[in-house]
């Protein structure tokens, strides 16, 4: 091929290659109008603190992502075969300085990121209770197959595939589950997810600071109906809370040992039930079910 | 009695669903064409002396290409499509059809499929991909003529395909496949929750073709350690044998895990042990740290060949050597090193606390140290350099864009609590697929388009090339921004129905137009192939060195004779056919050569592995006991074989390399002076269609 037409092709592949990233741009403009993104439009505590890590981590690393690509292709471009004007050095020696600048500079973005990291993994360690004027609220969560057990042992109300909590107030979730394949609880709005495991609890601390409903689902996946374990996760004021909580207890559900034989048979798609509380330490007996024992039924003793 | 012959096999295994009804027809109808062919032809013997008993390292090498390029397609590929056909019909309001309630596959078929594509993507295409370069292209850099053990690399390419055939084996019976995820998650994997024989299939696959990567590995250790070049010192080494050595040390030192972890499984499904179940004590939590132990230095098995093609590509093509070789190499062991340390990060939601997430998270970043280095080098080689746009420099800076982008959501990922939110979506998806796509997947295009000459004797068609380059580029980018988008707006990966109030459809749609857009790539990376047999007159590489390299393997004429040097060559400095080439080449001495003799024992024994897994997954133990026994049997009559050497007489090397020569001259005399661009897709269609016409004209295949 003639250098004529290798340059005007290099030349159309620049253009058809800016083109196409304006193209990209103005479609997800376009198509992102209006929708949630979830993860950028935080209503709780954690969610907020870890999406402000979002922006920090990605605004330092596009600072040696940036560069470097330019770099990369202007180099590309200026040193082409079909420019004869850019200086050819075949046997380029680098010195010493480039060598320390070669290691250096990823070594210090990295210094940079590692301290923030350390720091942040600490403070949002979601075991940790999260400080607040309010009392912290205790949810029991029970993965189940496939649906979402929520146990209020203050309250004595138990819930399926709903949970609400009063705004602003740190939420403590005990993460188990019960003859069910690892889960993950993820209520994207409200914080990051974390495994409910059978046979021990897993405390997921969060705190939703805006009114409103958000989706939660199983991150994990659980076998056939894990596309179906959604819920409905509601942050309502104080004083709604405590009205739906003396709502529920009026209403005909029951939990006991026999509606939980019921609750743990596989089913798909469930929509939400409400109950109140009559086994006090459902919770606890679940978790015990694994802990050792060699009998594999519950409720004999 | 009954149970004792044929264990738990019964009608019901037998294909009668419509995927599995075409499945088995589509494996029958070419293995059927391919009986047909080799029959007709007469070419049984041929294939069997030439091919599947060859221990040559570049034969073997070829047929991991084949192996692996048809599980692209048939398999990992087509399934990457059916899942986006699934998701972007997926929406809750849009009704099922095929008895789906969602979309046109069920849950459980979708899980199967999702799950099939990761074993599949990873196992038997990427790693099929890179154990062909390297077995191609490594002794040929380091200058060998044949492996340290050439027994043990055909032992593993069979085990390869026993796996290969098993994953495949549920389409025949069985009829479902493990629905559990690529890395089968405990205690989802036990038999209280996947209690078909699907889990099975995956345990078994994965378990024989790993074994075959662990002694695959051993050899090329060996190979490259005690096999090479007098005076090719480790630091004379060409990056590309360094990235392999690296690998395949890793590969020793993880893979031994897989195979444990595998058979704890195993016990725990065959034998009712409790390693990984929820009760009697079992703990499922250890089946994830030990699989990830193995998973995660496994991507970087993958990536580190990819990154070793690169470098000798952007040096070649720069016309430079490669930017302060030491750290290039440093590079690549340091990123050996902290992978082994970080496979934590898989699972940071599980609930280690904080000091341990940090310690993994700290060490996942500074990963990204030894990689930034590796691109500043292959940066600084660049400056100054002469740049040749052909397509293996494409790929090379298409794989920079996706990449850059792959590692940047992975440092954002090793921090934990942005991974308490990114993980399991979508996002996490995209991340990976950016670096084994982008990584792993271009690094192995660009191997082979580099390496196409050495290969074939004729170098690939560059302007289709291109077009499949940027049909990649284009789908890619409609396919896995979206998917990142998603995973910011809260979508978990594995979902085959979610909430139309969602507003993900469109998104889903986009990637499923992206999917399509790089199985057009994908077929003109095909038509590409074709193109350039049909032009292979006009592209012949006459000099064994077309694009001016560097390394050893350009030493030898293109395609490599079976001995690869006639006279082994004497190695003074990095880049030893450079060097060579500016010093002058000495003058040829001709000596006997000793060649390791073709030998079945690879196959016999696979395929007795292959019966034991299939005996176990069907509880047929007889079966199982006579077949490992078998396998034994084998391997000890290999051991009591002396006699596995043959002698080219010297005389024999000078009289081959004269024919040799004498072919490529006529050749080069008849060479295709027709227009200088290579053919283009119109030319290509036409010259097709109109040789499908002449066939069915004359009712010959090829002109006489």
């Amino acid at each position: 091929m003639t250098k004529q037409t290798d340059k005007s092709r290099q030349n159309r592949a620049i253009l058809y290659v800016v083109l196409w990233v304006f193209v990209l741009v103005l479609l997800f403009a376009v198509l992102l109008n209006g929708t949630d993104i979830r993860m950028l439009n935080p209503k709780g505590f954690v969610a907020q603190e870890e999406f402000k890590l979002i922006v920090f981590t990605t605004a330092v690393l596009l600072a040696i992502a940036v560069p470097t690509l330019f770099f990369l292709y202007f180099f590309a471009w200026k040193y082409r075969e079909s420019n004869t004007k850019a200086k050819f050095d075949p046997d380029k020696k680098h010195g010493k300085f480039f060598i320390f600048c070669l290691w250096a500079i990823p070594v210090v973005f990295m210094l940079v990121l590692a301290p923030v990291m350390w720091v942040a993994t600490h403070k949002l360690e979601p075991q940790k209770s999260i400080d607040s004027e309010n009392k912290t609220l205790t949810v029991q969560v029970i993965a189940l197959r496939w649906k979402w057990l929520f146990i209020y042992p203050e309250q004595h109300i138990a819930t399926v595939n709903y949970v609400q909590v009063p705004v602003d107030t740190p939420v403590e979730f005990d993460l188990t589950a019960d003859d069910m394949p690892m889960s993950s609880f993820w209520v994207p709005h409200w914080g990051g997810q974390l495994y409910a495991m059978t046979g021990m609890t897993n405390k997921l601390n969060l705190v939703p600071t805006t009114l409103g409903d958000s989706t939660g689902s199983s991150a994990e996946i659980n076998g056939k109906g894990f596309a179906g374990m959604k819920f409905t996760a509601r942050a309502s004021s104080k004083q709604d809370f405590d009205a739906w909580v003396r709502h529920v207890k009026q209403l005909p559900g029951v939990l006991d040992m026999v509606e939980y034989e019921s609750l743990l048979k596989p089913s798909e798609n469930n929509p939400s039930a409400f109950y109140s509380m009559t086994e006090a330490d459902l919770y606890d007996k679940v978790l015990m079910k694994y802990m050792g024992s060699h009998d594999h039924h519950m409720g004999q003793e | 009695m009954k149970e004792f012959l044929i264990g738990r096999l019964s009608m019901e295994a037998l294909p009668h669903e419509w995927f599995t009804i075409g499945g088995s027809a589509f494996f029958g109808a070419l293995i059927l064409a391919l009986v047909v062919i080799l029959t007709v032809t007469k070419r049984w013997g041929w294939l069997w002396k030439e091919w599947l008993t060859s221990v040559d390292p570049k034969k073997i090498g070829i047929m991991y290409f084949i192996v692996a390029g048809f599980m692209l397609i048939a398999r990992g590929g087509l399934e990457a499509l059916m899942m986006w056909l699934q998701q972007a019909l997926g929406s809750s309001d849009m009704p099922g059809f095929l008895g789906a309630s969602h979309g046109y596959l069920s849950a459980e078929h979708f899980q199967q499929i999702f799950t099939a594509h990761g074993n599949i993507m990873v196992f038997f295409v990427a790693m099929g991909f890179i154990f062909g370069l390297i077995n191609y292209i490594v002794p040929l850099q380091i200058g060998a003529r044949d492996l340290a053990s050439p027994f043990l690399n055909t032992l593993g390419f069979w085990l390869f395909v026993a796996g290969v055939v098993m994953v495949n084996m549920f389409f025949f019976v069985g009829g479902e496949y493990a629905a559990t995820g690529w890395l089968a998650v405990a205690p989802l994997s036990g038999t209280e929750f996947s209690p078909g024989t699907g889990m099975d299939y995956l345990i078994w696959s994965l378990q024989i073709s790993g074994i075959g990567t662990t002694l695959g590995a051993i050899n090329f250790i060996m190979t490259i350690l005690k096999m090479r070049a007098p005076g090719m010192t480790l630091w004379k080494m060409p990056a590309f044998t360094w990235g392999s050595l690296c690998s395949m040390i890793m590969a020793v030192t993880v893979f031994p895990l897989l195979t444990a972890t595998l058979f704890l499984v195993f016990f725990d499904r065959y034998f009712d042990t409790h390693f990984f179940t929820t009760a009697l004590g079992g703990n499922a939590m250890m089946y994830t740290n030990l699989i990830w132990m193995w998973g995660h230095p496994e991507v970087y098995i993958l990536v580190l060949p990819a990154y070793g093609v690169f470098t000798e590509i952007v040096s070649t093509f720069s016309r430079k050597a490669i930017a302060n070789y030491t750290s290039n190499i440093i590079g690549l062991i340091g990123v050996s090193l902290f992978a082994l340390s970080v496979w934590l990060h898989h699972f940071f939601t599980m609930g280690a606390g904080a000091d341990v997430n940090s310690f993994f998270g700290v060490m996942t970043i500074f990963i990204a140290i030894p990689t930034t280095v590796l691109v500043f080098t292959w940066i600084a080689t660049m400056y100054k350099g002469r740049i040749r746009m052909t397509t293996p420099m494409l790929w090379f800076l298409g794989f920079i864009a996706v990449f850059t982008f792959g590692g940047v959501t992975g440092v954002m990922l090793a921090v934990p609590p942005v991974d308490f939110q990114f993980h399991n979506s979508l996002f996490l998806v995209a991340h990976f697929h950016s670096n084994v796509i982008g990584g792993v997947l271009f690094g192995v295009f660009a191997g082979i388009s580099y390496w196409f000459p050495k290969i074939a004797g004729y170098r690939l068609n560059e302007r289709l090339g291109r077009y499949a380059f940027w049909c990649w580029m284009i789908g890619f980018s409609l396919s896995f921004i979206p998917m990142y988008i998603l995973g910011l707006m809260g979508a978990t990966r594995r979902l085959d129905t979610y909430d139309a109030s969602s507003g993900w459809q469109p998104f889903y749609v986009l990637m499923l137009i992206g999917g399509i857009i790089i199985a057009v790539g994908v077929a003109l990376q095909l038509a590409q192939i074709i193109a350039s047999v049909i032009q292979k007159r006009r592209l012949h590489d006459s000099t064994g060195d077309p694009w001016e390299g560097r390394t050893l393997e350009w030493a030898v004429p293109s395609p490599a004779p079976s001995y690869n040097f006639a006279t082994i060559p004497q190695v003074t400095t990095r880049d030893a056919y450079w060097e060579m080439k500016k010093q002058g080449i000495p003058a040829r001495k001709f000596e006997d050569i000793r060649m390791p003799k073709n030998t079945a024992s690879g196959i016999y024994i696979s395929i007795f592995a292959f019966l034991v897994g299939f005996a176990l997954v069907w509880h047929i133990n007889w079966l199982a006991i006579v077949s490992l026994i078998g396998a034994i049997v084998c391997v000890i009559a290999r051991t009591f074989n002396d006699d596995t050497e043959y002698v080219v007489t010297a005389a024999e090397v000078e009289k081959m390399e004269e024919t040799r020569m004498a072919k490529v001259r006529a050749l080069h005399a008849e060479k295709d002076t027709g227009p200088d661009e290579d053919m283009g897709l119109l030319e290509f269609i036409k010259l097709v269609i109109t040789w499908a016409l002449n066939v069915i004209r004359t009712r010959r295949w090829r002109n006489q």
